[in-house]
């Protein structure tokens, strides 16, 4: 593949590989979208437009450039604009590779960073020198100002010309909430809106926090994505019961609409409206309980974009998919073509409850750890809390290990990705 | 437009996400301090900071310093209005430029002073609607409606000699409205195109300075009346939402 060096949402040479459910794979023109979309179907897209995330400005206790990325943030409330985590590089810009771009001055807790208008403290380091969780100075309103004023859409060095914020806002981006575009929805526009409204194919949307994509570290790669915080609106939960009720499929264009409707159906497969974090990673061995099929652009395998698509195919046939879109000189990155994957006729029936097992309830996590055998991690309470707004009773178990002292004996409700 | 003298009642209004552009004096002002009378949340875009800052302040409306002629900026205003209102369900456009001052004959009229009022009174509009579309749709998907009122005149319809920057620009913007109005409709978006009709605003003064101010009409009561035209056409107040309850309770 190549990568798509120009901000073009909608090139007229567009290109869509096909994986269907049973695995074949079809090469269409990006326009044969709408076709491959049915009656009773139901079309979800993240409406988030995208934050100007990217700030150059000075680390002012040594004077050192740096370039800081907003990463995070705990909601998507509009005076909820303070604090975020942050990446931040030293010295350079976009057109040098992420990989190569050196390490920030030493940053230490209750340093000041001045960004254009913006002044920024940072709170803490996030395990890593790099990471930061930060705080801007002044109200809302100024915060939104100087994001106005001062920042650009974060970017790298495959696209050479400076990206503007109208390259980056999908045709129907509303609130902005996404630090890099939820760019599966360039490939929508109101036309298409209009001709799947006549063709009986419904649209709804959330918003989404999407979040960046690269950090171009790897230890801090394997962390992405960050907690994302999101919103479904109480109609995007009805159409979505509606469009069940009719056995239409759900068709999540972009990742970030299977991690949230996936995160908000957690308990029982039905999706709440409301606000929500998702704090959980999406991989081989999720179960979806929600998205049918998803529009995508093409990621690399090291992803954890990609590691989203292998909840919908099967290895194998996910692996033929790639290499056609190599063999085939497909474009990548946001601003390249497009895959559909419906999700494999294997992903429906053959998860079963033995091949992923649910916690225990009402034991605790070493005992968890131990009755499933090793590789589980319990989330710190207060990103439980934030997420589900309730009193923290409930511990999620991912990767890792759970047999850290802090968590002996500690008895949770408990659920697993 | 229809003859009544009292905005709707402020529950309407309540809660209500409002954008105005040109909002610090004239009708935009009158606009502001109306909505925020009757409990919508404002952002107001206007160019001089100072008056601004001057206006936010006393009506608790969100201050925004722009420019709705400068295409570079659209995108910048925009994300400021959904960043501080956390969403849009009316856009005001509001802002106009009279063209040549003193009004001058077309023959008279210089391109760049044609050209200045395009910039304003229809590019602006139509990048500021389009930059908000999906904020605005959003809020229409989700029941609660969503208005573009575009601010026209008598000089859209009436050919009014020296009036040609202005009236050409806002005949435009009041097709642009009309045609916007019916692309939009199915996906709950509405554009109004109304006329405020002559008040006595600073745009007016600089138009027809010899006008008896005491014939007018008074700013506010045009507000009133467009306000009131705004709520019809949004769809009546949802009951308190269902969906307020954390998403997950244990």
């Amino acid at each position: 593949m190549r990568a798509a060096n120009q901000a073009v949402q909608r090139p007229p040479q567009a290109r869509l590989l096909h994986l269907d459910a049973h695995g074949r794979v079809r090469h269409l023109p990006r326009s044969a979208l709408l076709h491959l979309l049915r009656r009773g179907d139901l079309v979800i897209a993240n409406d988030a437009a995208t934050l100007p995330a990217s700030l150059h400005g000075l680390h002012c206790r040594s004077g050192g450039a740096v370039e800081v990325r907003l990463a995070g943030r705990a909601s998507l409330a509009a005076d909820d604009v303070a604090q975020f985590a942050a990446v931040v590089f030293g010295a350079g810009d976009f057109h040098t590779r992420t990989e190569e771009r050196p390490l920030p001055p030493a940053l230490s807790p209750g340093d000041h960073l001045q960004l254009g208008p913006l002044q920024a403290t940072v709170l803490r380091l996030l395990d890593h020198p790099r990471l930061v969780l930060l705080r801007f100075a002044g109200e809302p309103s100024r915060i939104w100002r100087g994001l106005a004023a001062h920042g650009h859409p974060i970017q790298y060095a495959h696209l050479p010309q400076p990206l503007q914020l109208w390259d980056v806002w999908t045709p129907f981006a509303g609130v902005p909430a996404a630090f890099e575009p939820p760019s599966a929805g360039f490939a929508l526009d109101w036309a298409l809106l209009t001709r799947m409204r006549q063709r009986g194919v419904a649209f709804a949307t959330l918003t989404h926090a999407a979040g960046i994509s690269s950090t171009g570290d790897e230890a801090l790669d394997r962390r992405l994505p960050f907690d994302e915080p999101y919103r479904i609106p109480e109609a995007t939960a009805a159409a979505i019961r509606r469009a069940r009720a009719v056995g239409g499929r759900i068709v999540a264009i972009g990742t970030t609409v299977v991690r949230a409707l996936e995160h908000a159906a957690w308990l029982d497969g039905s999706v709440p409206a409301g606000a929500g974090l998702a704090t959980q990673r999406i991989s081989p061995r999720s179960r979806l309980r929600v998205v049918d099929t998803i529009l995508s652009g093409t990621h690399e395998p090291d992803s954890s974009h990609y590691q989203l698509l292998r909840a919908f195919a099967d290895e194998t046939a996910l692996r033929d998919a790639d290499a056609q879109l190599v063999a085939r000189d497909y474009r990548t990155h946001e601003f390249g073509d497009s895959v559909l994957i419906e999700r494999s006729v294997s992903r429906y029936a053959s998860v079963s409850a033995a091949a992923k097992p649910r916690c225990l309830p009402g034991i605790s996590a070493t005992e968890n750890a131990a009755e499933r055998g090793a590789g589980w991690r319990p989330v710190p309470p207060a990103s439980i809390a934030a997420a589900f707004q309730g009193p923290v009773n409930t511990m999620v178990l991912s990767a890792a290990a759970c047999t850290s002292a802090a968590w002996k004996g500690k008895r949770y409700h408990c659920f697993c990705e | 437009m229809q003859d009544k003298n009292h905005a709707e009642s402020p529950e309407r209004w309540a809660g209500l996400r409002v954008a105005v552009s040109g909002g610090t004096s004239g009708l935009g002002l009158a606009l502001v301090r109306e909505l925020r009378l009757s409990g919508a949340e404002v952002a107001l875009v206007a160019r001089e900071r100072e008056r601004v800052r001057s206006v936010a302040l006393h009506s608790g409306a969100h201050g925004i310093v722009g420019d709705v002629a400068d295409k570079q900026g659209i995108h910048r205003i925009a994300l400021q209005i959904t960043g501080l209102l956390g969403g849009l369900d009316v856009l005001i456009n509001n802002a106009s430029e009279l063209g040549p001052v003193p009004l001058a004959l077309l023959a008279d009229t210089e391109c760049e002073a044609l050209e200045a009022a395009l910039a304003t009174n229809l590019l602006g509009p139509f990048r500021l609607g389009k930059a908000l579309l999906g904020a605005l749709a959003a809020s229409a998907r989700e029941g609660r409606g969503a208005v573009v009122l575009n601010v026209s005149s008598d000089a859209a319809v009436n050919p009014y000699p020296r009036w040609g920057a202005y009236g050409a620009s806002k005949a435009a913007l009041h097709h642009l409205s009309r045609i916007w109005n019916e692309e939009m409709a199915r996906q709950g978006v509405r554009f109004l195109s109304l006329d405020p009709g002559d008040m006595d605003t600073p745009l007016h003064r600089l138009a027809a300075p010899e006008d008896d101010a005491a014939t007018l009409k008074r700013p506010e009561t045009a507000a009133r009346e467009l306000l009131a035209a705004i709520a019809a056409a949004l769809p009546p107040p949802q009951t308190p939402a269902v969906s307020r309850s954390p998403l997950f309770a244990f």
